[in-house]
């Protein structure tokens, strides 16, 4: 039982230690030599194992882009796959130093768990994913049916809202993990699968025939996905924040994996500054004057890593939508590094 | 005694134990909430008035999404104990015949039960829940095909669908018929045997006890009107309306609880028949009786005394084994409360703490019911 050994150490550490323990997670990363990332239990796009065992994602290459930032070493890092309902313990109990793991941002989750939200890596809202042979063409045509959702996601809370909401009859049959409501809605139990968006693409690619299966038009929520870090750890907040700060600055200054060394040749003030070449910005957040380098180096740019994992280059052909940077008709937005 | 000293020594002794126990384990919780304070994470049971906000699709006391939390926690509880109590009752019951085949003289009879055993116990339980919930009841038709017997009933992927019957006048009549037939049918054994002692005559009782719940409840309906009257379930565009439903959830997981701990109940009252001395079967045989009777007058009865304590055992796992629920959606205690309910407050500790602390109480239920059972055989066979 994952979750109570999970419990128990949390409360062996909140009830035999005098004080926070993670007041100090760069230096605790640092002496284990690794960085521990909470990340799901296989999504393909967001964090799922290869068949040798190497992690990829978008999520899993924020926790890369840290190890290249912190080690300079992308793969100095331990991926501890995490279903839905026991991540956060596993972040208050400090067995990993960071979640990412398709985290919807709440106001709940940010006061209540100890935590704190370091920003977003993907805009994301919930919808529903049918058998295109029920001919349903809108999510109001729902009533009384039954529905698979994984437990301990907002997506159970919202569902529930949703059909509320609009008077219609449901029945909800929430599963521990993915892999089990998508095979239950396969096998014919639920006539709808629901989750966020853009994991119902990830989670079609598990289905036998995934052409059978179709996502409703409707977006019942707001999604916002990104890292968690525990509260109480200032510099360690600033770093995972800034870390994926530097991916999407990067990629609004041309700066990508292939350019990268080129460009940090440059004379331009603002690049010094990014490269450090000129000031000492990386030093005060506790890293090198290098981190951006070392962070595009290994894992690219926001938009070189969104396209390899969910984007057009991946199997998810997910188009960039609201996730494009705000300079081209998206949301996602980085204060400068200055 | 605490080192073995007595009296007012001994209890003083024990007396500061306690104390300085106490003491220790308030040192620790003080800690750990102020720890959990400073690092905000939320800690104390307020949570438990707060609004749940999700649904949970099958429940036997009444919920709503804007039902509390502590209402989850009993709806998982309910659910919890019914999955077990019937799961106990089946796996009591298929693991007493799967024992008995295994003892049987017929060779055939023996193999299969022996089979069985030898199958079921070594495949893991989670993969025989999943097997059942997928691959067997995940095989049934939709609800809009599904396998319909008068029209009444009916069989899909969304479980089994029965008419469900609804108080009508005759109901109250009908009810005190029932309980008065009950009553006379549990008191009848008792009357035979005092006849048998008395007069010498055996009575045969299962005739009357027949009669006796079949005609009593009768005469109230031909009296007073219809008792119930049923209604009929409907398909109502994905699902059906109206009738009561046994979901697929529940059937796959007391379906796997139950066969999977007859396996080790079969052995164990295997072992506890073999325990008991040839002797009596032959002692059995020599007074007449046959061989059920022999096992049931004789050899069970003595053969309990061995089986009770790992009987009550694998009670207790079948229990603990249901917190597997969730992997098919079944929203027992461990689905609704220490999941759901935990990742949406994030109050790890205060409610792992409450689901430990009812499974505990669970287990020892349970021992003691066994216990207590234990004695009184112990008593009636006078040892
Ligand atoms: N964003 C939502 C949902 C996150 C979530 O767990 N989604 C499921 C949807 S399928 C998932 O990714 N499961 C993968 C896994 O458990 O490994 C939340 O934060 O609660």
């Amino acid at each position: 039982m994952k979750r109570v050994s999970l419990v128990l150490s949390l409360a062996i550490v909140a009830g035999f230690t005098t004080q926070a323990v993670n007041a100090q997670t760069l230096k605790t990363v640092k002496d284990r030599g690794i960085l521990s990332c909470g990340v799901s239990q296989g999504l393909p796009g967001f964090s799922a194992p290869d068949d040798k065992g190497n992690w990829t994602g978008l999520d899993v290459d924020i926790c890369r882009a840290i190890a290249a930032a912190v080690f300079d070493d992308a793969t100095k890092v331990k991926f501890v796959p995490l279903s839905a309902k026991d991540r956060f313990t596993a972040l208050q109990s400090g067995e990993i130093d960071v979640l990412s793991r398709n985290t919807t941002w709440t106001v709940s989750r940010d006061t209540s768990l100890g935590a704190n939200f370091t920003g977003v890596t993907y805009y994301d809202g919930q919808g529903f994913l049918v058998k295109k042979s029920l001919k349903v063409n809108s999510a109001l045509e729902l009533n009384s049916a039954s529905i698979c959702v994984q437990t301990g996601t907002t997506n159970e809370q919202n569902v529930a809202d949703y059909f509320k909401g609009n008077n219609m009859k449901y029945e909800v049959i929430a599963f521990g993990t993915a892999d089990e409501a998508i095979k239950a809605y396969e096998s014919g139990r639920c006539d709808v699968f629901t989750s966020d968006v853009s994991q119902l693409y990830a989670q079609r690619l598990k289905l036998a025939t995934p052409a059978d299966h179709g996502v409703l038009p409707e977006v019942i929520s707001k999604e916002p996905l990104g890292p968690l870090v525990r509260h109480g750890d200032d510099q360690w907040f600033d770093i995972v924040k800034w870390t994926l700060f530097a991916m999407l600055n990067a990629e609004e200054l041309g700066i990508n994996q292939s350019n990268v060394l080129e460009m940090g040749k440059s004379d331009k003030p603002e690049l010094k500054r990014v490269f450090g070449t000129d000031g000492n910005l990386g030093e005060q957040l506790g890293l090198t004057k290098d981190w951006v380098t070392r962070i595009v180096k290994a894992v690219g740019n926001y938009g070189e890593s969104f396209d390899r994992n969910v984007g057009a280059g991946s199997k998810l052909g997910i188009a960039r939508g609201l996730n494009q940077l705000w300079n081209k008709g998206g949301i996602q937005y980085a204060p400068p590094i200055r | 005694m605490l080192g073995g000293q007595s009296g007012w020594k001994g209890l003083i002794v024990q007396l500061l134990f306690v104390a300085a126990l106490a003491w220790i384990s308030y040192a620790i919780v003080d800690n750990a909430r102020d720890n959990l304070q400073n690092q905000r994470i939320a800690s104390g049971f307020g949570f438990m008035s707060q609004t749940a906000g999700f649904g949970v699709s099958q429940t036997l006391i009444p919920y709503s999404e804007s039902d509390s939390y502590t209402r989850v926690f009993l709806v998982g509880l309910v659910n919890t104990l019914v999955v077990s109590v019937i799961g106990i009752f089946f796996a009591t019951v298929i693991g007493f015949m799967v024992a008995l085949g295994r003892l049987s003289p017929n060779w055939l009879l023996s193999r299969i039960a022996g089979g069985y055993v030898e199958l079921v116990r070594n495949l893991p339980l989670l993969f025989q829940i999943l097997f059942w919930y997928l691959a067997v009841l995940g095989s049934l038709p939709n609800p809009r095909q599904s396998v319909s017997l008068f029209d009444s009933f009916f069989l899909s992927n969304r479980g089994i669908v029965v008419p469900s019957p609804i108080g009508q006048a005759g109901l109250g009549a009908f009810l005190i018929a029932v309980v008065v037939a009950v009553i006379a049918s549990l008191l009848l054994p008792a009357y035979a045997r005092r006849r048998l002692f008395q007069t010498g005559k055996p009575l045969t009782v299962w005739p009357y006890v027949v009669g006796l719940l079949i005609g009593l409840p009768l005469i109230a309906v031909l009296i007073f009107g219809k008792p119930v009257h049923f209604e009929i379930p409907v398909l109502k565009g994905f699902n059906f309306a109206g009738g009561s439903r046994v979901a697929p959830e529940f059937v796959a997981l007391t379906l796997a609880l139950s066969t999977y701990t007859a396996a080790f109940i079969a052995e164990i009252v295997r072992a506890g028949i073999q325990s008991v001395h040839k002797g009596q079967m032959e002692a059995g045989a020599s007074l007449g009786l046959s061989r059920g009777s022999t096992l049931r007058l004789v050899v069970v009865p003595q053969a309990l005394r061995v089986i009770l304590p790992p009987l009550t055992n694998q009670y207790l796992n079948l229990t603990k084994n249901s917190s597997l629920a969730v992997a098919i959606g079944y929203p027992d205690l461990f689905s609704v409360f220490a999941g759901t309910t935990l990742s949406q407050t994030g109050q790890a500790i205060e409610i792992i703490a409450i689901t430990m602390g009812v499974y505990l109480l669970i287990s020892l239920v349970t021992s003691a019911l066994m216990s207590f059972y234990g004695w009184r055989i112990g008593r009636s066979m006078g040892a």
